[in-house]
């Protein structure tokens, strides 16, 4: 066996035991790595009233409620499985509409709701320009009567 | 490959190569910038601010592309001593970090008035970033050992170990729940992102291609003149 493909055997070895021993890491993360906790997580796992959590999912379509103090909202996020109803006092981001994603920092809870202390609006993958919305990019109608300019 | 192994040949090309790729890549990216922000419409629920992706993923692409080309020049250096190998990664590390760091400062400024904030630690961010501290670590290692001893063999290690990191941002969004959204743009598939964005952000992406490409073909120039001046003092120097 020549030097050179002595090298090349040696390098493939340790590139598939490289990527090998990073995809297995990343496996391993698999959800402390989540940045947040969906509805359905939420479902699962029970955290504790109190303990520090982030939620994240879709707002739903309809279930955004402003109350009469103009600061506080009350909303529901799903993610497709569950529901959470949540409460926020404060500015919520522009992107913060029905049927759009949301990200909160806060706590359940004993009675089941969901007291956020910060929000963050999440785009998805979609970029529609304003004048074609309403015509997703599967060709399928969407509601749009919702969306806030 | 080793038919431009020779110093002299790879110059003769990479000499007439470097104006073209130089304001071939402005004027792309000049126009797709133009055309991207100037004759786009606004986005649907973003607006105006969605015109950063005219930098941003060009950016994001060209910081992971650098660190391929890192990491493929390091290989050939490992296993086919190619002359200029050692030249062209330390070429490309200093455009490649310069490219991740613009990634993180656009898509910061992005953040704020799309998501709320300027940063935060989900798997896209923090995996960027690290490809950023990579770049800097390559940078430290790669100045500290010499291009043409077999001391550069440590920098190329570390450069193709480092390619751990890319597929974990690539696929950050999808193995994990990110703040990020996920991929728009996809070869095989369909693309949800429209056309009217999707055709300046490509040629904008071809134009800062050829400009990374002008850089790091200008920087092995003047790392090969750099080598050249350093034999030429030595046989002086014995002499």
């Amino acid at each position: 066996m020549k030097a050179k493909h002595q090298r090349l055997t040696l390098a493939v070895l340790a590139l598939v035991a490289l990527v090998g021993a990073g995809v297995l890491a990343a496996f391993a993360l698999q959800d402390r790595a989540n940045y947040f906790y969906t509805p359905a997580d939420i479902v699962a796992k029970q955290p504790a009233a109190g303990q520090a959590i982030r939620l994240g999912g879709m707002v739903e379509e309809g279930s955004i409620r402003h109350e009469a103090d103009g600061v506080t909202v009350n909303f529901i996020v799903q993610d497709g499985t569950a529901r959470q109803a949540v409460m926020y006092t404060g500015i919520t981001p522009d992107l913060f509409v029905e049927g759009s994603g949301v990200v909160a920092d806060g706590k359940l809870t004993s009675d089941g709701t969901f007291i956020a202390d910060s929000l963050l609006a999440k785009h998805d993958e979609n970029y529609v320009p304003r004048e074609l919305e309403g015509i997703d990019m599967t060709g399928n109608m969407t509601k749009t009567d919702t969306l806030v300019e | 490959m080793h038919a431009y192994a020779n110093p002299t040949r790879f110059l003769s090309l990479a000499r007439p190569l470097t104006p073209w790729l130089l304001f071939g890549g402005m004027a792309l990216v000049l126009v797709a910038c133009a055309w991207g922000i100037l004759s786009t419409p606004p986005e649907r629920l973003q607006g105006e601010s969605v015109k950063i992706i005219f930098v941003h993923v060009p950016m994001a692409w060209l910081g992971m592309a650098g660190w391929t080309g890192i990491a493929i020049a390091s290989i050939s250096e490992l296993i086919w001593r190619h002359p200029l190998a050692s030249h062209a990664a330390r070429a490309i590390a200093v455009p490649g970090a310069l490219f991740a760091l613009l990634c993180l400062v656009t898509g910061a400024i992005w953040g704020r008035p799309a998501w709320g904030t300027w940063w935060v630690w989900d798997g896209r961010l923090t995996s960027m970033l690290v490809l950023f501290f990579l770049y800097l670590a390559y940078i430290v290692l790669a100045n500290e050992t010499s291009k043409t001893s077999g001391q550069s063999r440590i920098a190329a290690i570390f450069g193709v170990v480092g390619i751990v990191n890319l597929p974990i941002i690539r696929f950050s969004v999808e193995w994990w729940e990110t703040q990020h959204q996920g991929t728009s743009i996809s070869i095989t598939g369909k693309s949800t992102i429209d056309a009217l964005y999707l055709w300046p952000l490509l040629v904008s992406a071809i134009g800062f291609s050829l400009l990374f490409a002008a850089i790091v073909l200008m920087r092995m120039r003047a790392s090969l003149a750099e080598t050249k001046v350093e034999g030429r003092l030595k046989r002086m120097a014995a002499e």
